[in-house]
């Protein structure tokens, strides 16, 4: 029998993967954990088991986490014109 | 953890955004114009981020941020009295906009599907499955055995499975093409991959102890 990891690793489903729902539902608590530099995987093995086999919530968590680790900051013609406009 | 707890209270910072935006005149729409402005830079950073797996480009692109925006925008203002600090504000925040702009790259893909889609392709299987080059014959022989499996797939994991599988077909553009949800096709996608793999072990192409987690849908 061949080497087929790359096969058993598509194959491969966890029966505490929880699915994108319940996953994309709490992403924003699961981020904050990572980015705070906790064990998420820990606290919610069944998103962290969904976020390795499912692409497309692995890619918003990706997206999330990126956003949340190096906000987008207001360039300074956004802060001028808040300026100008009186905003706080 | 960084920002607030469900136990503690709001952070600072999450309580003052909830604060302003549970409020109203000025205040309230000064604060809905600045969470607009961070909504919108976070959208055209996501945009930016996943340009290169996309069809999608220039002014679409800052089109799909646009409106990623202006819908995140109003769906914290809808939710934003549910919102109980389990993360920080502007995460819970962020989190509209990323869902949003999967969905709409996911909508554009269908009008500039990808010239290379074939119905469905078999020959790009191996490749999916890793397979060695140099084991043609065992390719050839596993390749008939997944397509025996699929045979024995109900017809919405079959789809599923020569959608996203054998086209590759981004999971939430399938979601559009049938009407349904991203958690919908990836149970489907789940259920296929367990029987293909379950079908592969009974007939001698996997090794036994994968198949101790393996139960029957």
């Amino acid at each position: 029998m061949s080497d087929w990891s790359e096969l058993d690793t598509f194959l491969d489903t966890d029966p505490a993967d929880v699915g994108c729902d319940e996953a994309m539902r709490i992403l924003h608590v699961y981020v904050d954990l990572v980015a705070a530099g906790e064990d998420a995987a820990a606290r919610y093995p069944g998103v962290a088991s969904h976020l390795r086999q499912c692409g497309p919530c692995s890619e918003d968590f990706e997206g999330l986490l990126a956003l949340v680790s190096d906000p987008p900051s207001a360039g300074l013609r956004d802060v001028l014109r808040r300026k100008l406009r009186g905003d706080r | 953890m960084a920002g607030a707890t469900s136990e503690g209270g709001l952070d600072p910072e999450s309580a003052r955004w909830v604060e302003r935006l549970s409020g109203s005149g000025r205040s309230r729409e000064s604060c809905v114009r600045e969470l607009h402005e961070l909504l919108l830079r976070a959208a055209r950073r996501e945009v930016r981020r996943r340009s290169g797996t996309t069809p999608v480009g220039g002014r679409e692109l800052d089109d799909v941020a646009t409106q990623a925006a202006n819908d995140a925008t109003y769906a914290v203002l809808a939710k934003v009295g549910q919102f109980r600090g389990e993360s920080r504000f502007t995460t819970w925040a962020y989190r509209f906009v990323v869902l949003e702009v999967s969905h709409k790259l996911g909508r554009h893909f269908w009008r500039q599907p990808r010239a290379d889609l074939a119905d469905e392709d078999w020959a790009r299987l191996p490749d999916v499955l890793g397979a060695p080059p140099d084991h043609v014959v065992e390719v050839r022989e596993l390749t008939r055995a997944v397509r025996r499996a699929v045979d024995d797939l109900t017809e919405v994991q079959r789809r599923v499975f020569e959608g996203a599988v054998l086209q590759g077909i981004p999971l939430d553009a399938l979601a559009v093409r049938h009407d349904t949800t991203r958690n919908a096709l990836y149970k489907a996608l789940f259920d296929a991959r367990r029987k293909i793999r379950a079908h592969l072990v009974a007939n001698g192409y996997l090794g036994h102890e994968e198949t101790e987690e393996v139960q029957g849908s």
